[in-house]
């Protein structure tokens, strides 16, 4: 970016919006992904839509890149500016614009908090569900940009299920909108899914219409341990077999839970090979009846011990071990990489087996936790980004488990998004026409490969 | 000085940020989490005045992507050292550690050096507090001008507004000195009945003259507890202010001052009542652990540093017994944190406890209670913008619990609340929760009379 367009961009967004320093520049340069950084020429953080429209003007008259976020937590390296240019940060855009207690829906700016979107949803007594473990910084833009996942999944969904429309600016600068109120609407191709887990490589998104829940009445909590793995998958199995939908089913694999219990002294025994976090939410007598289902099928399983929560106080202490989990784990080595390949339910015991052989072929250390009722694990490499030898081996154990998990029908990302972590990947994934079909949409879309380039695919 | 010396011997790189081990600066996985809980990023919303975006540009420093600038140096100082970030981050980063060495690197790249500001770190590091007895000169001088009523005559009279008017402002916040230090206040040996602890007693350099009523409450609720207490009469300050303000070599001399106070062997526990102080006397092993007399030494004193409520509420403590005919008296109490007592020291459960044992307290949650209020060290007049925006957010959530009395255990975080009432001409009294205790076991002793 030259001298003269600085000007005009300082001029565009007003000075105080423009960043040009490195002071200033090198702590927008990553995200929340290890070992991923480059330093943008630019970061602008303008205050309102027209600004961001005028500015995705500007920069495909000059043809410079334009890379969006929002607080930079994601984990593909979706926000790193690969290309130079200008990081598009949008925390500016923060206000909820209203909410539609007739509707059930929020409309807001894609700079708000994903955990103000609940907060603001609770105080109509109103539910916003998806939950990803970064929610109390991580921005409503970049989880609908990422189609971010969380906890409560496999009764609730993810992002992509909540959002009903938005507005975009397209690369040409044109703003158009997208979906709307109604439940129901098959008014040509749904545009707006197009957008969700794009990773900011189609369009910036300036508003989102979401979609809300009544907020649940009660919850019920219990813990599950086993001495097999194997019966900590098939009590999955068995719970949904059993027409029981939970919100959620979290597991910790054995390394994991040492680890939480070495970090947050939580009372359980080290010796249990895995644990299962079991909750289910709503009316009263249906939790009562699906808490009663639950622990029955995990002591039928082979559960070695089952706690079942009595009140909230108690529910809250027994999910102390699956909520410090990654803090347990990230403390261990210097270098954290989480990932989050996904598998179809049945599937999970073979894949946790496949990963823990894995890393005893590679000598590593894999901690493995995650969604299970959503067949989503997060296989957590504890390593040191300066030993280049082992991050060899980290880069081959992790390949090994991408074939691994395509080869069981599974996804290599379940709720990270390929940004460049994963992008190497994707295409043994998508072997038919359908890579091919990425870029043609692509290319459609932003033919000057202006936004996010270098994310998902190679053009 | 040092640190030349030691890089033309070739041991240490001249760099601080680059003679730090990397792996703390590794250990950051840059994951956001710390943000929201940023006062300076919360305010700003830039990535730079946030924990993870201090620590990229340590980093880059480190990696020799960037120089030791200014505004480095200037940003370094805009934190506020709250070490809010260290309760959020999942990683266990020590902030603290960063913190201190990049400030120290700042001091030793001279980049923020001005003849103003080297006078004012001479007059405050060097001078009142390494020098405890000249921090009593000025206390007893400050004393008297306040006794005497010149402090009211000099007020009234105008004099003041020739001031400029950063001094005119700092001068409206000056203290309430004590008429009575710590050691007209405590004897060297002070023994209970039945002694089960031997304790030692910091007195500190502000506590020491702003608030011996504070170190005398400690003392006598050790006393209640089966403590035989121990109090140097002359202590120096614990070197906090020093390391927070890039003067570590400073601040191991007064490390090695403190622990030449005791007789470590004899001591069961080494008791401070400042959450500020605290935090930092609890890392003189890290402080110290390149010095080849004193770092065993400064290993045993860390083991066996304890702030007053955590100690209490490690050895049992013995409740006040509510006196006759009290039930109907309530005090409605709240309890804001010291950042360095709850982030600092983990710390937060046990004053809240102590409290709630004192008959007549009903303790009421305070919103916020453990965001920063802007004192801060010295930020308060480094920074004071900042320090007042944050000073003012505090007094609202106290206006709103409608409480009277606020308790806090932390001389810095004192005076901000008792500054910040009095600006906002709010009736709120401010008290260390030990205080509160003390009383109880005084009306106690009153109440069986």
């Amino acid at each position: 970016v030259k001298q003269e367009q600085l000007c005009q961009l300082r001029e565009l967004l007003g000075s105080k919006n423009v960043l040009s320093e490195l002071i200033d520049l090198i702590p927008y340069g990553f995200d929340g992904t290890a070992a991923l950084s480059r330093t943008a020429d630019v970061v602008v953080l303008p205050d309102t839509s027209e600004q961001v429209q005028a500015l995705v003007r500007w920069a495909s008259q000059e043809k410079i890149p334009l890379v969006t976020r929002g607080s930079g937590t994601g984990l593909s390296g979706g926000s790193v500016p690969v290309e130079g240019g200008i990081v598009l940060c949008l925390t500016k855009l923060n206000r909820i614009l209203n909410v539609d207690a007739e509707n059930l829906t929020l409309l807001t700016e894609p700079g708000v908090i994903t955990q103000s979107i609940l907060e603001a949803a609770e105080k109509h007594g109103l539910f916003y569900p998806p939950d990803p473990s970064s929610m109390k910084i991580s921005t409503i833009g970049g989880n609908v940009a990422n189609n971010s996942g969380g906890l409560r999944g496999l009764k609730y969904g993810v992002t992509r299920d909540y959002v009903m429309g938005m507005e975009v600016v397209l690369p040409s600068g044109e703003i158009v909108w997208l979906g709307g109120k109604c439940v129901k609407d098959v008014a040509g191709y749904s545009l707006k899914d197009l957008f969700v887990g794009s990773e900011g490589t189609l369009g910036v998104i300036t508003k989102v219409l979401l979609k809300l829940v009544p907020k649940p009445a009660s919850r019920r909590t219990l813990l599950a341990l086993y001495d097999r793995l194997e019966d900590a998958a098939a009590t999955v199995s068995a719970i949904v077999a059993a027409k029981v939908v939970p919100c959620t089913l979290e597991f910790l694999d054995s390394f994991t839970l040492r680890c939480v219990e070495d970090y947050a002294h939580v009372g359980l025994p080290t010796d249990v090979a895995a644990l299962l976090l079991m909750e289910t939410d709503g009316h009263p007598a249906v939790t009562a009846e699906e808490a009663e289902a639950m622990e029955a099928i995990a002591r039928k399983c082979g559960a070695r011990e089952v706690r079942v929560a009595r009140d909230e106080q108690e529910a809250k202490e027994i999910a102390r071990a699956r909520r410090s989990a990654f803090s347990a784990l990230a403390r261990i080595k210097p270098t954290t990489i989480l990932e989050d390949v996904t598998v179809p339910r049945n599937q999970l015991a073979p894949m946790v087996r496949a990963i823990e052989a894995i890393a005893k072929h590679y000598k590593l250390q894999i901690a493995i936790f995650g969604h299970m009722g959503d067949g989503n694990l997060h296989p957590t490499f504890l390593t040191d980004e300066r030993d280049h030898e082992e991050m060899a081996r980290v880069e081959k154990a992790m390949e090994a488990i991408f074939v691994e998990t395509i080869a069981l029908g599974g996804t290599i990302t379940g709720e990270h998004g390929v940004g460049l972590a994963k992008k190497p990947y994707l295409q043994q994934q998508f072997k038919d026409g359908s890579y091919e079909l990425l870029k043609t949409v692509k290319r459609a879309l932003d033919p000057q490969g202006l936004l996010n380039p270098g994310k998902i695919f190679d053009l | 000085m040092n640190a030349l010396v030691e890089d033309l011997s070739g041991s240490k790189p001249l760099n601080l940020l680059k003679g730090l081990d990397y792996s703390i600066l590794q250990q950051c996985m840059h994951c956001g989490m710390c943000l929201p809980t940023c006062p300076t990023y919360d305010v700003t919303k830039l990535e730079r005045h946030s924990p993870r975006g201090r620590i990229a540009l340590m980093k880059a420093v480190a990696e020799d992507k960037m120089e030791t600038t200014k505004a480095l140096g200037e940003e370094m100082y805009y934190c506020l050292g709250c070490l809010a970030c260290e309760t959020a981050c999942p990683a266990g980063v020590n902030y603290e550690h960063l913190f201190e060495t990049a400030r120290a690197e700042v001091e030793r790249a001279k980049v923020l050096n001005k003849p103003f500001r080297q006078t004012m770190r001479w007059l405050f590091l060097k001078m009142l507090f390494s020098h405890p007895r000249f921090l009593r000169m000025l206390g007893r001088f400050l004393w008297m001008s306040q006794a005497s009523g010149l402090q009211r005559l000099a007020r009234a009279s105008g004099v003041m507004s020739l001031l400029p008017r950063y001094w005119r402002d700092l001068e409206k916040q000056a203290p309430t000195v004590c008429r009575y230090f710590s050691h007209e206040l405590i004897q060297p040996l002070e023994s209970p009945a039945k002694p089960r602890f031997q304790a030692g007693m910091l007195t500190g350099c502000v506590q020491d003259i702003l608030f011996s009523d504070i170190n005398r409450d400690t003392v006598e609720v050790l006393l209640a507890n089966g403590c035989e207490v121990h109090t140097p009469s002359l202590q120096y300050c614990c070197g906090s202010l020093h390391a927070h303000n890039g003067d570590l070599e400073a601040a191991r001399e007064m490390a090695r001052r403190n622990i030449d106070s005791f007789d470590l062997d004899q001591m069961d526990v080494i008791i401070t009542n400042a959450g500020g102080c605290g935090s930092h006397l609890k890392h003189y092993d890290r402080l110290l652990e390149h010095d080849p007399v004193y770092a065993a030494r400064a290993v045993l004193w860390s083991q066996k540093l304890k702030d007053i409520h955590e100690w209490l509420d490690e050895i049992g403590l013995r409740p006040p017994v509510p006196p006759l005919g009290s039930e109907a008296e309530q005090t409605v109490v709240t309890y804001h944190h010291s950042c360095h007592l709850c982030h600092g020291q983990k710390v937060s459960r046990q004053p809240q406890d102590i409290l709630r044992s004192v008959p007549g307290i009903k303790l009421v949650e305070l919103k916020e209670a453990d965001w920063c209020c802007g004192s801060a060290g010295i930020y308060n007049i480094t920074q004071p913008e900042m320090a007042a925006q944050l000073q003012n957010r505090k007094m609202e959530n106290v206006a709103a619990t409608k409480v009277t009395l606020v308790a806090t255990a932390n001389p810095g975080c004192h005076l901000q609340l008792v500054n910040g009432a009095l600006q906002k001409g709010m009736n709120v009294e401010v008290r260390h929760p030990v205080s509160l205790l003390a009383q109880g076991y005084r009306n106690e002793v009153r109440g069986n009379k």
